[in-house]
């Protein structure tokens, strides 16, 4: 990277770009009333906290995060397979770091590895392959939850694992737009606008928004990561909302194309179709994740090892559910900081990097 | 070098072949009087208020760019040490060796101690090596323990900041933690851009304290990086820090690392980096002492602290926006997407 190019690019997170776009908002916010706008994606509800952007923001707009926290959406009955499938004999049980500390029904991945499960964090699902062919004598299993964003690094993993013997997923992926459409349908919806996700929108394109914009009449910008990527992309909800549209924008046009990466979404299809998934908050959501395709059951953990889980019984006072839709914010949950912190986490929210819980306790109590 | 190629559990015995390794390996590259005496102990002519302290030193890789695990050890305590507000002068080394740990890493780590333990002006006066059979390690662990001389008059500690008082910090933060997970990722960002800062900054913090009276405060941000740093000094001196985004040094290549796997440079540990908390009115020479020093490169004023919010650190953020800085939780774990 040029001292140029990064020069130029530190502007997006400068002050007086960030002054100028919060004037903007201020103006145009004036006889909007209350704004409610939801950042869909983690990565947004990090961005947003660390950079303290709320604070620039007049009170009439609130932010509120969506259900885009990989971690956070996962129920305890996939953790609780996970964990499960961690202890079989002989078996070797890979996920991405942020996995390792959620807590299913009892226990988590850290303490299942801690108490002598074969558990590693791998960076990248091929990472998972390798080990597998390094270690025949072991049965490597991967953990692959995540959104579209993941989904095709995974199915790349699998096609990169024909003929192995002893690598398979354990597939828990979830698919965004049926959430979101979900989510709206819902009757305590009361939300203006959606900040839809950079990174997912990378792989499945905005056009998958159209029915949340057209049907249910919600404005929806795409928006890159920086400060003023985020500012600038309210600006966009507003201006939506002051002239009646429900549109799906997008602001991360550097990235972000109508259609999507068809060469990743072609892949993610070669191996994986949809299934009905169930997401913690929203419950089951018909074709809202993704389950390995028949012609891939070789590499299917759920065939391969399968483990009994129990249906979980949930968290008594732990109220993730509504904070993953939008209906409380974190802090109005009872156990928010008290009995639930990032030490302690009673919730999924709480534990990981990304959840709306840990992100208000981590920047903003 | 003798023709043991590789560590094996008998160099851990205390027979004929762990002398091999004391006279052959380590007495080769820690000369020094002290240590040729091969007592079950070392005797100190130190003098005055003494400073100590003790690491143990885990990481992988044992190798990586900008330093090893052999100058981490020296660096990790010669600057806790010097944090003390003494001169660094003398080591001690316990090695933890794996059975089959290649003897040429193993003199290669001993190597890059002994140029560090040159660097630094201090000496490795005593040592212990144990052996465990294969697989019960990680190649190589080491703990050092050193101790130094309190500067005379000198008397500084994390419980001393006061309101009005400065914040000032030796340079970029985040590089050794960037560098060590960008490796373990398999992340490479143009050639070796991205370097570990581990060096000693005891010169630095000893000239700082010589010159300026009215230094409250030195601690090298290492685990938990700049945030728990700032956290840990507000809470034991019970005062607010103010703290300014936009005046934290980040290398490029560590905030692109950090972007792509999900991290917050300010929770990321440092290896050659120290943080000044110093009366408000002397912090101007503070700054003109450590300007000068070679080993401070990107020195900058932070923050300040303020009786308001004690024990919080409050960051105001490079938008000009307004949010907590708190300790991370855990070791940082890279994200999902």
């Amino acid at each position: 990277m040029t001292d140029e190019r990064a020069a130029l690019a530190a502007l997006l997170r400068s002050a007086d770009a960030a002054s100028a776009l919060a004037r903007a908002i201020r103006d145009l916010a004036e006889g909007l009333g209350t704004v409610r706008l939801m950042e869909v994606c983690g990565t947004h509800t990090v961005a947003i906290r660390r950079s303290g952007l709320p604070s620039l923001l007049p009170e009439s707009i609130e932010l509120l995060s969506g259900p885009g926290c990989p971690v956070c959406v996962t129920p305890d009955e996939d953790i609780d397979r996970a964990i499960a499938m961690a202890g079989l004999d002989g078996v070797c049980l890979c996920t991405f770091g942020d996995m390792l500390r959620v807590p299913g029904s009892s226990g988590s991945l850290e303490r299942a590895r801690a108490s002598g499960a074969d558990v590693r964090v791998v960076y990248s699902p091929l990472d998972a392959v390798a080990l597998a062919r390094r270690s025949p004598e072991r049965q490597v299993i991967f953990a692959g939850v995540g959104f579209e964003t993941t989904a095709p690094t995974v199915a790349a993993a699998v096609r990169s694992a024909a003929g192995l013997t002893n690598f398979s997923v354990l597939a828990a992926h979830k698919l965004v737009p049926p959430a979101l459409e979900a989510l709206v349908a819902r009757e305590d919806f009361s939300v203006h606008g959606f900040l839809m996700p950079g990174h997912v929108s990378t792989i499945i394109g905005s056009d998958a928004y159209s029915p949340v914009a057209r049907q249910h009449g919600v404005p929806c910008v795409v928006a890159g990561f920086e400060p003023g990527d985020i500012l600038l992309a309210i600006w966009m909800l507003l201006r939506q909302m002051r002239d009646g549209r429900a549109e799906v924008e997008v602001e991360y046009r550097s990235a972000v194309r109508p259609e999507g990466n068809l060469r990743a979404l072609e892949l993610m299809g070669s191996v994986y179709e949809p299934v009905d998934s169930t997401w913690r908050g929203l419950g089951a959501i018909p074709a809202s994740g993704l389950g390995l395709r028949a012609s891939q059951a070789a590499f299917d953990a759920r065939l391969r090892h399968p483990v009994e889980v129990a249906p979980s019984k949930g968290r008594p006072g732990c109220r993730c559910g509504e904070v993953l839709v939008g209906a409380l914010r974190p802090d109005g949950c009872a156990l928010f900081g008290r009995s639930c912190t990032p030490a302690t986490p009673i919730g999924p929210c709480m534990v990981s990097s990304e959840g709306s819980c840990a992100a208000y306790y981590r920047y903003s109590r | 070098m003798s023709a043991d190629t590789q560590i094996q559990l008998a160099h851990g015995g205390g027979g004929q072949a762990t002398s091999r390794l004391v006279r052959e390996l380590f007495l080769t590259h820690f000369h020094n009087e002290r240590l040729a005496l091969l007592d079950d102990g070392a005797r100190l002519d130190l003098s005055g208020p003494l400073a100590m302290s003790t690491d143990a030193f885990v990481v992988d890789p044992l190798f990586f760019p900008g330093g090893d695990i052999g100058k981490l050890a020296v660096c990790g305590t010669v600057n806790d040490v010097a944090m003390c507000g003494a001169r660094p002068r003398s080591l001690a080394a316990a090695f933890v060796l794996e059975e089959g740990l290649p003897m040429a890493d193993l003199e290669r780590i001993v190597a890059s101690m002994a140029a560090e333990i040159g660097r630094a002006g201090v000496e490795l006066v005593t040592g212990d090596t144990k052996v465990v059979p294969r697989g019960h390690g990680d190649g190589v662990y080491i703990a050092t323990t050193g101790v130094g001389e309190v500067l005379p008059g000198v008397e500084v500690s994390g419980h001393r900041a006061r309101p009005g008082d400065r914040i000032l910090l030796s340079g970029p933060v985040g590089d050794h933690g960037a560098a060590i997970m960008s490796v373990r990722a398999g992340i490479e960002l143009g050639g070796d851009a991205l370097r570990s800062d581990c060096a000693s900054v005891a010169g630095a913090a000893v000239a700082l304290c010589e010159a300026v009276h009215g230094v409250r405060c030195l601690r090298d941000p290492t685990r938990g990086g700049l945030a728990g740093t700032l956290c840990e000094i507000a809470g034991a001196s019970g005062v607010g820090f103010e703290i300014d985004e936009a005046r934290i040094p980040v290398s490029e290549p560590t905030r692109a690392a950090c972007e792509i796997l999900g991290l917050d440079p300010l929770a990321l540990a440092c290896e050659g980096r120290f943080v000044a908390v110093v009366a408000d009115g002397d912090a101007a020479q503070a700054a003109d002492v450590l300007g000068a020093r070679p080993e401070v490169t990107g020195l900058a004023e932070i923050g300040r602290a303020v009786a308001e919010h004690p024990g919080r650190v409050v960051l105001r953020t490079s938008i000009g926006g307004s949010r907590l800085l708190d300790r991370a939780e855990g070791e940082p774990l890279p994200r999902i997407c």
